[in-house]
């Protein structure tokens, strides 16, 4: 028999000071933290930003609704009240650090693509098409000396 | 025969009295039939109003007809909704044509027209202009022998050619100042899979 080896899991988990991403609702694309996990399904979330249309108020949120981000706000106190989240989330530098992630730049290219008129559309169209060919140039170039 | 009808004076021994005339007097009979009144039209005849969206050097894309897809450059309005536009010619093979307003996208990219030959759009923009030089139908028996032998090759009018060149030339100049705004015009537009056509900002 071998030995069992155990590790713990390394998927997000719903817990207290986790900070979650709001993919609808009144106030889809803000962040938040959960606060205090209600049941299986709802969470309390607190999402005290810094500029006043990022703000989410504290209140009880389905998880349907919400998605796990890899940001967690250590030692977040359970049922703590919004100075202490606020402040919390300062020195943690939750915006800074969602905001520098693949995932939120990935957001801001496609809100940025999707108010783009038909003409500028056009122009992303071809202008990926020629780095699309830079590249490849550069590949061809590098493999045929290999 | 205004005279005829004018009504005559009677004497009578205590005075006179007008008499009028016979075609003026009342019928002594009502008609048999009730005589139908044309039914009054309550709707007015008013001059077609595009959308705000169609201004003239608006690029528009086709959405009906042989040109469908295309992307053109819409000249003026014509009386009854319809739209003059231009390819040009030279950029994506659409001449000087008439379509309708509403099969049309507008587009937010403007072209510039002020070095357009004004007196080229309004003699294109005159009715018959698009229509006169058709050839009349072939009928019957003439058409049904027609159809064994070759079509022979439509020419373009002289006329044509030279209005399409003197329209295409100003704006081919400015199309060409501004970046890939070429390559957008020849480009047709298509919907591919992801496309949503409602939420896209044109």
């Amino acid at each position: 028999m071998g030995d069992a080896d155990i590790t713990t899991s390394q998927w997000r988990l719903v817990e207290v000071g986790r900070v979650v991403l709001f993919s609808a609702g009144p106030y889809a694309g803000r962040l938040a933290t959960i606060v205090e996990i209600i049941d299986h399904k709802r969470v309390l979330v607190d999402g005290p930003a810094s500029s006043k249309d990022k703000v989410v108020p504290r209140h009880s949120a389905s998880l349907s609704h919400v998605s796990l981000t890899p940001i967690v706000i250590n030692k977040l106190p359970r049922a703590t009240g919004t100075g202490v989240v606020r402040k919390l989330w300062e020195q943690e530098k939750v915006d800074e650090k969602f905001d520098a992630s693949n995932w939120a730049k990935g957001r801001v290219q496609f809100q940025k693509r999707r108010q783009l008129n038909d003409f500028e559309r056009f122009k992303v169209m071809k202008l990926r098409k020629q780095a699309r060919f830079e590249v490849a140039k550069t590949l061809a170039k590098v493999r045929s000396k290999a | 025969m205004a005279a005829a009808q004018e009504p005559t004076t009677k004497k009578y021994s205590k005075g006179e009295r007008s008499i009028p005339h016979h075609t003026q007097k009342a019928s002594k009979y009502y008609p048999a039939e009730d005589e139908s009144a044309p039914k009054k039209a309550r709707k007015t005849l008013r001059p077609a109003k595009p959308r705000s969206s169609l201004q003239p050097g608006t690029v528009v894309i086709l959405l009906a007809g042989r040109f469908r897809g295309k992307r053109v450059v819409l000249l003026k309005h014509l009386p009854q909704g319809v739209l003059l536009v231009t390819g040009p010619f030279k950029v994506n093979g659409v001449p000087l044509r008439r379509v309708n307003a509403r099969y049309v996208i507008a587009t937010s990219t403007k072209v510039d027209l002020s070095g357009v030959d004004e007196a080229v759009l309004t003699k294109a923009s005159e009715s018959g202009y698009f229509t006169k030089d058709k050839a009349a139908k072939k009928t019957g028996e003439e058409a049904f022998f027609k159809q064994g032998e070759k079509p022979e090759k439509k020419e373009t009018s002289q006329d044509r050619v030279a209005d399409q060149k003197a329209v295409d030339k100003a704006l081919l100049a400015t199309i060409k100042k501004e970046a890939h705004l070429v390559d957008y015009l020849s480009a047709t537009f298509s919907l591919r899979k992801s496309d949503r056509p409602h939420a896209m900002v044109f």
